[in-house]
């Protein structure tokens, strides 16, 4: 077992809850004294810094949400002056405007430290060539990996994203060990890969791949590990929190949380309780030493759940498990909870059907029916009618191989779904409970 | 011989099974003034597909695809058939003697008789079966 850490990483729980304690009090007295705006959530709260007696209490502080960023654009809730400032990056703002997150030193430091662990935790280190295809620039993926990688003694590749064949080509002649993408891109990387002749597999010295910055499957785990050839890491992270941060470790039961930098809750994303260990609901995860942009209790909008128990690595902090999908858009069906992106992702590796699509949830008796409109690409379009039935029953197999749950599809005209120019509302659900 | 001149070029149009859109689809050709020679729909659960000879196929392959449809080209040939009894025998014979199969086929009586239209899985072997034992076909110029 290799660590980065071992004093860290292997700390009694007992003393980690300590520490978490110690950081989470100090953080508390030092935004309610120098941050107007925790100053003031505080004050409507009515929670003072002397009422967090114990790390439970945590409780007692508000959340923060992506709009208070938003709200605050670009930099009005940062505590750290400009000139401490090293660096930007800013989200790509898909959902309206974009949040800009800053850094100090000590931020940055920490934030590859954290990837340093992380990056050890799953056996990388000197004599790895980590092949970086994360985007660079103002997304934190490409350049946070870098950093990482490059303080574990890796060689880095840093090829971004993009120009696939020339990826491919620099993996096999650099002899690249690992990666670090998204999961999709790395599927679409063995695609082009088999179309050049090249099998990952058997032509390359790719053993790992830290993948994540979007939701994926256990289903689609599997797919890359037997079809790669290689083990697929789940990393976690989003910009507020610094960017990707937490990886999986060689153990690959979920991703670990290092209980010196963040502290994570799991609430029951109806009553707002904590939730015992195991338990899915959404994460709310509290930086215990950011400098430049303190997140306390930050609502980050995803599902997941958290295991307490020492790690089969050694590792004693927690680990979350791989991110279901997300609080605003999950389906009940039939007690099986779906997530869009589930399906998304589903039907983004199906290439007979088109970008958009819509899910239609009606209650037939007493039984849920999930019916899911795609349409077919002009270039599947096939004027046989059992061509097109069987890329319809394709599209039923794999989302109930991705879901757990029966499916109706149905297949639509091009261009006759609804298309969204800001947040997708792809979900009619039309049962009256 | 040039088989390519019994090739006709069918449009296929992907259809939504819902009221309004066949009438969307003749309404298109109809602003186009394309004729519609010979027509057929074959319906599946929820969906269909529009399948039709038609006086200038690229005009109306672009006036739909611009309308947002899916549309793909189909190469199909014409049988002249004898429009009494034992006529589809005849052909279908011809076809099931050259070992050629019929993916899918539709007829109409025309002008001057009886007229069957048919997708095969090798239209030049179907070609020259048909002609090899004394059958008539349209050349596309007929049509288009």
């Amino acid at each position: 077992m290799h660590f980065w850490d071992p004093r860290i990483e292997e700390m009694p729980l007992e003393e980690l809850r300590k520490m978490q304690y110690r950081l989470l009090k100090t953080l508390v007295y030092r935004l309610y004294s120098f941050s107007p705006f925790y100053h003031e959530r505080m004050r409507e709260q009515k929670v003072h810094p002397d009422d967090i007696r114990s790390l439970g209490d945590i409780g007692k502080l508000p959340y923060m949400y992506k709009r208070d960023l938003r709200d605050n654009y670009p930099d009005r809730i940062f505590t750290a002056s400009q000139d401490d400032l090293v660096r930007y990056h800013v989200s790509s703002g898909t959902t309206g405007k974009p949040t800009v997150v800053g850094y100090t030193q000590a931020d940055l430091n920490n934030w590859t430290t954290s990837l340093a662990r992380g990056l050890t935790s799953c056996g990388l280190g000197r004599g790895d060539v980590i092949q970086v295809s994360y985007g660079y620039g103002l997304f934190t993926g490409g350049l946070g990996l870098h950093y990482g990688a490059e303080r574990i003694g890796a060689t880095v590749l840093p090829t971004s994203v993009g120009n696939t064949e020339r990826q491919i080509e620099l993996m096999q002649d650099l002899h690249a060990t690992a990666i670090a993408c998204t999961p999709s891109y790395l599927l679409h990387m063995g695609e082009v890969a088999e179309k050049m002749g090249v099998s990952i597999k058997n032509d390359t010295d790719l053993r790992a791949g830290i993948l994540g910055a979007e939701p994926w499957s256990a289903t689609m785990k599997t797919r890359i590990e037997e079809g790669l050839g290689i083990k697929a890491y789940d990393i976690y992270g989003t910009s507020e929190l610094s960017g990707p941060m937490f990886c999986e470790c060689s153990a690959q039961k979920g991703f670990h949380v290092w209980g010196d930098l963040a502290y994570v809750e799991v609430l029951d994303p109806e009553t707002g309780e904590p939730l015992p260990s195991g338990e899915k609901g959404e994460l709310v995860i509290t930086m215990l030493q950011k400098e430049a942009l303190p997140m306390i209790r930050y609502k980050i909008g995803d599902i997941s759940s958290v295991e307490d128990e020492v790690c089969p690595c050694g590792r004693t902090h927690p680990r979350v498990q791989r991110i279901s999908g997300r609080v605003d858009d999950m389906l009940i069906i039939r007690g099986i909870n779906v997530f869009p992106s589930q399906i998304e992702h589903a039907l983004m590796n199906i290439p007979e059907v088109g970008d958009h699509f819509q899910i239609v949830v009606d209650r037939k008796g007493a039984l849920d029916e999930m019916l899911v409109r795609v349409e077919v690409s002009p270039e599947a379009f096939s004027d046989k009618i059992t061509d097109l039935m069987k890329i319809g029953k394709l599209v039923e197999h794999r989302l109930r191989n991705s879901l757990n749950v029966a499916v109706n599809v149905e297949l639509v005209e091009p261009g006759s779904l609804p298309r969204f120019e800001g947040k997708a509302k792809r979900v009619i659900d039309r049962r009256s409970l | 011989m040039d088989e390519s001149q019994f090739i006709i070029k069918q449009i296929s149009v992907f259809s939504e099974n819902r009221p309004g859109r066949l009438a969307a689809i003749a309404h298109a050709l109809e602003e186009e003034k394309i004729n519609i020679l010979a027509f057929s729909i074959a319906e599946a659960n929820g969906f269909g597909v529009v399948r039709a000879l038609v006086d200038f196929p690229q005009k109306a392959y672009k006036k739909l695809t611009g309308l947002g449809f899916n549309v793909a080209f189909t190469d199909v040939i014409a049988v002249k058939m004898r429009d009494e009894p034992g006529g589809l025998y005849e052909i279908a014979n011809m076809l099931g003697e050259g070992a050629i199969n019929i993916e899918y086929s539709y007829a109409y009586s025309g002008k001057d008789g009886a007229v069957l239209i048919l997708r095969v899985d090798d239209a030049k072997k179907a070609i020259t079966s048909i002609l090899s034992r004394g059958g008539t076909l349209i050349p596309s110029s007929t049509f288009q």
